[in-house]
């Protein structure tokens, strides 16, 4: 007997189908969820599932004194800490009113050109490893690694340097260590041509990549794409030309840029960045011979810091795009507030979840990772 | 490989199937696969943690740097402490659950004892979570000495080392009147110099009064003098005087001062004080004020910080607290003792007034013993407290001592702090190496240099320079006013003219002190002859206390040790009634006589609630 008002339950069309790629997985840097909606192997939906890596850094830094906070800031982004610091350094500095002396702002540009060869080259290995290609994955980490020892040796501390501090940097490089930083770049360099043989002109690589997850212009700008993703749909923005800080205005280099806004005009970007992170590398290389002299102004105790009341802004442009801190000190011992405003959150967000719309499954973990982002500063 | 030479490669290439397979020839190439023999750490590694425990005093200033409160100090039974100096038994424990190698620890560790070292292996056995909760000492976590990493180093260090000076009078000005040698903090450099301090709280614990400087410190950093002021009333109501003329003992057990200056506690204190207005001092002194009257009443023997502390802490206690002085003016040797340009007697008067604002009654002129018995006292009082200190001073008792111009310094400088004129002579010699000694010289070297325009002065001592008894920095200003200062040298003479006065001073070279047994038995070298012109021989060898006032029978009746008065852990007498305080019954200086004076204090609270409980 079936009763009156009786009516089946409503359920998707038979041929929509749900699949959640995640937490782990490898289309990402971190634990990240994205859940799919697709018909067949197309993707209809896609809703980005983060907070996996959430540990709440902007209200724990609320509660630290401001020299504690250091120890967060590399937190943020695992793959490219050294951004991170820098730009948190240069907001204390500005409301602080401090002057970084000349060494160590080289040195900071030294760091954060190094951090984006690392990052990249991590970057390029994790996505040819989502196309299915494992050896370039493998190369990039290795090599990476080399720029690790650098800062290991530079700072003690192989991924959370926590090198940089307001006013400067912690310690001078050692003995030799300007030397071992040419030596790598120099090898770096020789592995370039290698990189491309392997992946940027393989065929394999070049058909997967091309026309996937394109982003025009306008749309990057209606998304606030910035960094390699922006650059590869044509527009030659970078903050290091754009709104210079550090000594970047004392440097030649050149911005790359791709028009396809694809997967694989975002992997130009990239391959085109590491050389011209290494000629950066060199001509800071030749500066630290010449400047000699202090690393660091004077700081107060630490343990009795009031850092004038205001609030400021400040970008720097990380591997991944523009990075911005927005710090309120209300005079205190503590930040008032701190606010991280990454690339990642808008790449791997509002800009993931529109271009899987449409992309085959086996797609979905390359727009990923060609887009770049990076978990623990989503979730922040 | 220049820029032009890199290949571009444009987005419509293909790309190709050859490509990739050239790099076939790594097939050939020795793999770069890390062996598998442990990997040394970086020079500047942050590894696991070592402590120099000779060199740690358990300040935990890592506990307050550590970001993640990785670090808990604890207590090392064995390990040497000593309050004075700044030595705890408490050393670093570090929770490497929690700890993330930043090395602010480092950084900031006043030390220098803490270091990372370039081990970085652990592996956990234990099913215990707290196995990854470790107490490092020099060879680690592990007992292996590894190498240290990130250590302290000039570079890196956040300790801040120096000092914020302030204005200070040069010698041939401060020489030629009696004005005070150094000008204090202004606001801004007080803020400076608070910000250094580290908050050990060792400087709390050295203190004899255990004088909140931490907090009052804190409080002068966030630019609030008065909460500074009320840190300071809480243990000390001789706030002007120890701001100025404090041992200082705290800044001798600051943990800044370990590899740098210690901060400037007492000029904090000074600067806390003349920050504050007087009346605002006073309303702050008497806020913690018991408003009903406890119907009990106490007499003070004298009016010197002992006694004067004493009568401010019982008065707030709402005792009736009357103050005995035998002189015209409260404050006890900090008056008639300390040269004006270390102590204006302004601000001395400022201390006092606070104290009588409270209820202290100071009744001057009247001396105990003549113009009012022990007996009366004990008849009409609930307690007495005897705080006479020491006035008398001592004589070397050498030959010819008894000539005409030979003085006792603390009568001398009494004279001066009372309005008195007394002889200046052309040439003076002063015997001792303290701090009396010291103020007897530059007082003379100021009048000298006002009468006779300029200074001859010698002073003999017999400790050599490193263990004379004055502070090291009275030393040092004496010399910079034209003071000779000459060590190792025995009186054993007063030369004296056909009229007996005193024309100079016969001393030996003091080749020992002591006897082996640690006696006090001079040894000279004969050959070693100087005699010190002078027509002013100043005896500063030290003081004892006037016990006359006591009476007979009631000396009698006390218990004596080695001619002081003998005093429980209280300051209690054996005699029920009657506490003793200050210099007569323990070493001179201010501080200490404060911090009697609580004791004391309290002791009585204690004794007056015990017999009103058992009435």
């Amino acid at each position: 007997m079936r009763p009156e008002n009786y009516e089946a339950q409503r359920q998707p069309p038979s041929h929509e189908y749900e699949l959640n790629i995640g937490p782990n997985h490898p289309g990402i840097e971190g634990n990240y969820a994205f859940k799919l909606r697709l018909h067949g192997d197309r993707v209809i939906e896609g809703r980005a599932d983060a907070g996996y890596l959430h540990r709440g850094f902007e209200k724990l830094m609320e509660g630290r004194l401001w020299i504690q906070n250091l120890a967060i800031t590399p937190r943020i982004c695992v793959p490219d800490p050294v951004p991170m610091e820098v730009s948190y350094c240069l907001a204390v500095e500005d409301l602080c009113g401090l002057e970084v002396p000349k060494r160590a702002q080289y040195l900071r540009v030294l760091q954060l050109e190094l951090s984006r060869l690392a990052s990249h080259l991590f970057t390029f290995g994790g996505h040819a490893a989502t196309t299915g290609m494992y050896s370039p994955s493998f190369w990039g980490v290795a090599d990476r690694d080399l720029i690790l020892d650098l800062f290991e040796e530079l700072c003690g501390g192989r991924v959370y340097h926590i090198y940089n501090i307001p006013g400067g940097v912690r310690r001078d490089a050692p003995a030799g260590w300007i030397e071992r930083v040419s030596d790598t770049v120099d090898y770096l360099e020789t592995r370039l041509p290698d990189y491309d043989n392997l992946l940027f002109k393989n065929q394999v690589f070049v058909k997967r990549a091309r026309d996937i997850g394109i982003i025009s212009q306008e749309q990057a700008l209606d998304w606030a794409v910035t960094g390699p993703n922006l650059r590869a749909t044509g527009l030659a923005f970078d903050v290091r030309r754009d709104d210079p800080y550090l000594v970047y205005d004392e440097l030649d280099f050149d911005i790359p840029t791709e028009h396809a806004g694809d997967a694989w005009a975002r992997a130009l970007v990239r391959r085109k960045e590491l050389f011209e992170s290494i000629k950066i590398v060199r001509q800071v290389l030749a500066k630290l011979t010449d400047i000699h002299g202090p690393i660091r102004c004077p700081i107060p105790n630490p343990l009795a810091w009031n850092v004038p009341a205001g609030s400021t802004f400040t970008r720097v442009e990380s591997s991944k795009g523009e990075l911005s801190w927005y710090v309120v000190s209300n005079g205190g011992e503590r930040p008032y507030r701190t606010h991280v405003r990454g690339p990642s959150q808008m790449h791997a967000v509002q800009v993931l979840e529109r271009l899987a719309v449409g992309a085959r499954i086996e797609d979905v973990a390359q727009i990923m990772f060609s887009l770049d982002a990076c978990p623990p500063e989503v979730d922040r | 490989m220049s820029d032009e030479k890199y290949e571009t490669i444009d987005h419509k290439d293909p790309g190709g199937i050859l490509a990739p397979l050239k790099n076939l020839q790594f097939f050939g190439r020795k793999p770069v696969t890390e062996p598998l023999e442990p990997r040394p750490a970086s020079a500047n590694y942050r590894g696991f943690h070592l402590n120099d425990w000779e060199a740690c005093v358990g300040c935990s200033t890592c506990q307050k740097v550590c970001d993640n409160a990785a670090i808990t100090m604890v207590e090392v039974p064995g390990l040497p402490e000593d309050p004075a100096k700044g030595i705890r038994n408490l050393r670093p424990a570090i929770d490497y659950g929690r700890c993330c190698w930043c090395a602010l620890c480092v950084d900031l560790c006043p030390t220098g004892s803490i270091s990372l070292s370039r081990e970085y292996v652990h592996t956990c056995t234990d099913p215990e979570l707290d196995s990854y909760f470790m107490l490092p000492d020099s060879n680690g976590i592990h007992g292996v000495a590894y190498d240290k990493g990130w250590a302290k180093h000039d570079e890196s260090d956040m300790v801040s080392h120096d000092r914020t000076r302030m204005a200070e009078m040069a010698p041939e000005a401060r020489v030629g009147s009696f004005a005070e040698i150094v000008a204090g903090y202004d606001a801004n450099q007080a803020i400076i110099e608070a910000s250094r301090c580290v908050q050990c709280g060792m400087c709390h614990d050295a203190c004899p009064t255990h004088m909140h400087a931490p907090e009052y410190i804190r409080a002068l950093w966030r630019g609030d003098a008065e909460e500074a002021v009320r840190e300071i009333y809480r243990t000390n109501p001789f706030a002007h005087t120890c701001g100025r003329v404090c041992t200082h003992r705290c800044e001798i057990a600051c943990s800044v001062g370990h590899r740098g200056e210690p901060i400037a506690i007492r000029w904090l204190k000074r600067y806390a004080m003349d920050a504050v207005s007087p009346e605002r001092v006073k309303q702050i002194a008497a806020e913690d004020k018991q408003t009903s009257p406890s119907g009990k009443k106490i007499a003070i023997i004298g009016a010197g910080p002992a006694g004067l502390t004493a009568a401010f802490d019982l008065a707030k206690a709402s005792h009736e607290v009357k103050v005995f002085e035998a002189m015209g003016a409260a404050g006890g040797m900090t008056r008639y003792g300390i040269p004006y340009y270390r102590l204006p007697a302004d601000k001395l008067d400022d201390d006092v007034a606070v104290i009588q604002s409270v209820g202290v009654d100071i009744q001057y002129n009247t001396r105990v013993g003549s113009d009012i018995s022990m007996d009366q006292l004990r008849d009409e009082y609930d307690a007495v407290v005897i705080a006479v200190g020491l006035w008398i001073g001592r004589s070397t008792r050498v030959k010819g001592s008894d000539a005409d111009g030979v003085y006792r310094a603390v009568n001398l400088l009494r004279q001066i702090a009372d309005g008195n004129r007394i002889p200046v002579p052309r040439r003076a010699v002063i015997i001792g190496g303290g701090n009396v000694a010291m103020d007897i010289s530059r007082t003379l070297a100021r009048l000298q240099k006002q009468k006779h325009g300029k200074v001859a002065i010698t002073l003999t001592a017999l400790e050599d320079l490193d263990h004379f008894l004055a502070d090291p920095e009275e030393i040092k200003e004496a010399g910079e006013e034209g003071v000779e200062i000459l060590d190792a040298r025995g009186p054993q003479e007063v030369l004296k003219d056909s009229r007996g006065r005193a024309t100079g001073l016969r001393t030996l070279k003091v080749s020992s002190i002591f006897d082996e047994k640690g006696r006090f038995a001079p040894k000279y070298d004969e050959t070693d002859e100087i005699v010190h012109e002078g027509d002013m021989i100043v005896e500063a060898i030290g003081q004892s206390a006037d016990v006359n006032l006591l009476g007979e029978a009631l000396t009698e009746e006390l218990e004596w040790v080695r001619g002081r008065l003998s005093v429980d852990d209280n300051l209690r007498t054996s005699v029920d009634w009657l506490w003793a305080a200050g210099d007569m019954v323990r070493g001179p200086d201010v501080v200490s006589a404060v911090a009697d004076g609580h004791k004391v204090a309290a002791s009585i609270n204690e004794h007056l609630s015990i017999r009103e409980k058992a009435a």
